[in-house]
């Protein structure tokens, strides 16, 4: 929708819109309330009526890990870059969930809440971001499991450290980026309800979670391989966090940047292009 | 010179058949379409074939401060007007100027979560409405009071009536203090002492001098909301001018007037699946159909429809209203629990429900005739107010001995006595 909104005399143009444009983001910060109480209701909601509650959180990265231990760790004995297999698949689970359960949520988000879209007019991209924002509160409730293995395996990370927050974002990014794609598409094709599973299964074996990217030898397909944007945040996650590094990998670094970033603002664009339609498809 | 808050103008909306709200494509139907039709994907040109403008070049202006009433049938464009100008979807052409924030009560209760408590969906539908929270937290306790479900404001809103679910969703939309406000009859729902007050509420918001888009099937209701009213006809402004004039000249030109009506695909919602409205038929009784009835005679009403599915605990009603959007009576086939027992599940099938109007019941003059289906509690499926409108002849009435225009909507024949006492 294209719409010229003036704070003083709040006047409000109708028409319809045209070309390709990225979402409108000072709209969007205008916005930050309804971000903020729709966040906090995916929160509030999702562990109701559940005995175990928020302990969810912890429990499916933990339980992933335990089968992942016995399965890939134990009786196919997949090389974990020398670290304790648990510990190994666990620091990879973390941020892989943080974006797998964004990517889920908030591909999902337009058509779950399609009574709102169809009946009054906020920026639709409100949905798919607090789907995601309420992500991250699930990721760093687990956070102290991590911490306790690491305690646990004497682990214990160096100055790059710093860098986590960093992939934090750049996981954020990514699912917040595809996720813009899918929740569109979702609008006009519900099939993406039942592909995304089957992608979020297959980009889980293509990111080096279960076993170690040092499997991967051939420079050709490793240069594939790198182009899944998750290959460096899972790596850089783990082993800023485990105390591998000892310097920063630029170039790692830059190329996930660049394909994340890429993801949001095609996505940004596709999103602000399919939105006018929503309330008639959906 | 007065300001306009709402400026419309040359609008149009096109919507893609088969693209209606309900259907969705798949992409097997995309890919199969890509290979068999490649020049129709779903991205192509609309055509006219393959499309119907909702709306076209609807221009009008409201002054600030006035109240305006938008009629028209069912599939007429009133909703779809309404949904540009709250924005929630987009013209296909034309444009319109808003000045002010704009409030609909097209949406009360949306967003809100079964699982949360009054108070949270308070706070959530506010910001959804764009309130900010710190005028949410100032106002809360006038919603509250409003509401009128203090005691169950901590209680999770699945655990509420339908009556008070409305009325907490009512009292934040109501809260929300908008320049314009955008209302598609709420009335229609929630109970008589609800209505009171919702209508009270819009009064009030009139009266402090902010816009008013009123959309309703319920003309005094118009008439005592708003000054003026435009009427629209399949998607064209045919009329905008005072209430009073434009209402009479919906309720002469805006229905059929041979005594049945038939219900076009057009004018049926997606919603009222399965259930398919066919034609409801006005029959004297000499078992002709026509527009104009007696009052001495009994008269016979036929509404026939289909069921593409089963459907449970269904019943089929009308509604008897005044021409000044009064009911006077309501009554349902399975009325009868008899009844209800034997039909308790209609098959899926053709159905007429017939029933007959007693005579010596109705005055003379101008009626209208409302169908409802629905499953009590669980879904309305279909329902419109103005199915048809009939007149019915005064002719050997009592009382016509005396050429004088008799007040009140029915005119019963009552046996009277008279004593004397001396």
């Amino acid at each position: 929708m294209n719409v010229i909104n003036e704070p003083e005399t709040s006047k409000t143009i109708i028409q319809p819109s045209k070309g390709w444009k990225i979402v409108d983001l000072k709209e969007l910060i205008r916005s930050r309330e309804l971000i903020f109480f729709m966040t906090w209701r995916d929160l509030k909601v999702r562990y109701k009526q559940t005995v175990l509650g928020v302990a969810w959180a912890i429990i499916q990265p933990v339980m992933t890990m335990v089968v992942f231990s016995i399965f890939f760790g134990g009786l196919a004995r997949v090389p974990s870059d020398g670290i304790p297999y648990p510990l190994f698949s666990l620091a990879g689970l973390l941020p892989w969930q943080l974006f797998e359960n964004s990517l889920r949520n908030a591909s999902r988000s337009l058509v779950t809440n399609r009574n709102m879209i169809t009946k009054i007019y906020f920026p639709r991209v409100v949905l798919p971001l607090s789907s995601v924002l309420a992500c991250i509160v699930d990721f760093f409730v687990a956070v102290p499991i991590l911490i306790f293995m690491m305690i646990y395996y004497h682990y214990s990370p160096n100055i790059y450290l710093l860098l986590i927050p960093f992939y934090i974002l750049l996981t954020i990014i990514t699912s917040f980026g595809v996720a813009l794609w899918f929740s569109a598409m979702d609008v006009l094709y519900r099939d993406i309800g039942y592909i995304i599973p089957f992608i979020c299964q297959l980009w889980m074996y293509l990111t080096p979670i279960a076993y170690g990217s040092g499997m991967i030898s051939n420079p050709k397909l490793q240069f594939i391989y790198n182009l899944n944007p998750m290959v460096g945040v899972v790596n850089g996650f783990r082993s800023s966090l485990l105390g591998v590094y000892n310097t920063v990998p630029i170039q790692s670094i830059v190329f996930s940047s660049v394909i994340s970033i890429l993801i949001l603002i095609s996505g940004l664009v596709y999103f602000r292009r399919m939105e006018k339609q929503f309330a008639d498809l959906i | 010179m007065p300001q306009n808050s709402v400026i419309v103008s040359h609008i149009g909306k096109r919507y893609r058949i088969g693209a209606a709200p309900a259907s969705y494509r798949t992409f097997r139907e995309t890919l199969i379409d890509t290979f068999t039709k490649p020049k129709k994907r779903l991205h192509g040109k609309m055509t006219d074939a393959n499309s119907f403008w909702a709306l076209k070049d609807i221009s009008f202006n409201v002054e600030k401060g006035m109240a305006l009433g938008i009629v028209g049938r069912n599939g007429a464009g009133k909703s779809t007007l309404l949904k540009i100008l709250s924005r929630v979807t987009e013209p296909t052409v034309g444009s319109a100027t808003i000045s002010g924030r704009v409030g609909s009560l097209l949406e009360v209760g949306t967003g809100f979560h079964p699982e949360l408590t009054g108070r949270e969906n308070i706070y959530l539908n506010g910001a959804i409405l764009g309130m900010k929270h710190e005028e949410i937290s100032r106002k809360m306790d006038e919603i509250i009071a409003f509401s009128e479900v203090e005691e169950f404001i901590d209680t999770p809103v699945k655990r509420y009536s339908s009556g008070m679910y409305l009325r907490l969703a009512f009292a934040v939309s109501a809260h929300l203090e908008p320049e314009i406000l955008v209302i598609d009859e709420v009335l229609a729902v929630g109970d008589a002492e609800f209505q009171r007050k919702c209508l009270g509420k819009m009064s009030d918001v009139a009266d402090q001098g902010r816009t008013v888009l009123f959309v309703s099937h319920n003309m005094s209701a118009i008439l005592r909301l708003t000054q003026e009213t435009i009427v629209l006809e399949k998607g064209k402004l045919v009329m905008q001018a005072p209430s009073a004039e434009a209402v009479d000249y919906y309720l002469s030109h805006g229905f059929s007037q041979e005594g049945f009506r038939v219900w076009t695909p057009d004018e049926i919602p997606a919603e009222a699946a399965p259930f398919v409205p066919v034609a409801i038929r006005i029959l004297n009784d000499q078992g002709n159909i026509s527009d104009t009835v007696r009052s001495t005679q009994p008269i016979h009403i036929e509404f026939e429809y289909q069921l593409e599915e089963a459907i449970t605990g269904l019943r089929v009603g009308i509604y008897l209203i005044s021409v000044r959007g009064e009911f006077i009576f309501t009554s349902f086939d399975v009325d009868d629990s008899k009844r209800f027992e034997e039909f308790s599940v209609r098959d899926k099938g053709t159905y007429i429900s017939r029933c007959t109007i007693p005579a010596d019941f109705l005055n003379e003059g101008r009626f209208v005739l409302g169908v409802n289906a629905s499953t009590f509690k669980i879904k309305r499926y279909f329902h419109d107010e103005q199915a048809l409108v009939f007149h019915v002849d005064g002719t050997g009435a009592p009382g016509t001995q005396w050429p004088e225009p008799r007040t009140g909507l029915i005119r019963p024949r009552l046996s009277w006595e008279i004593e004397a006492k001396n």
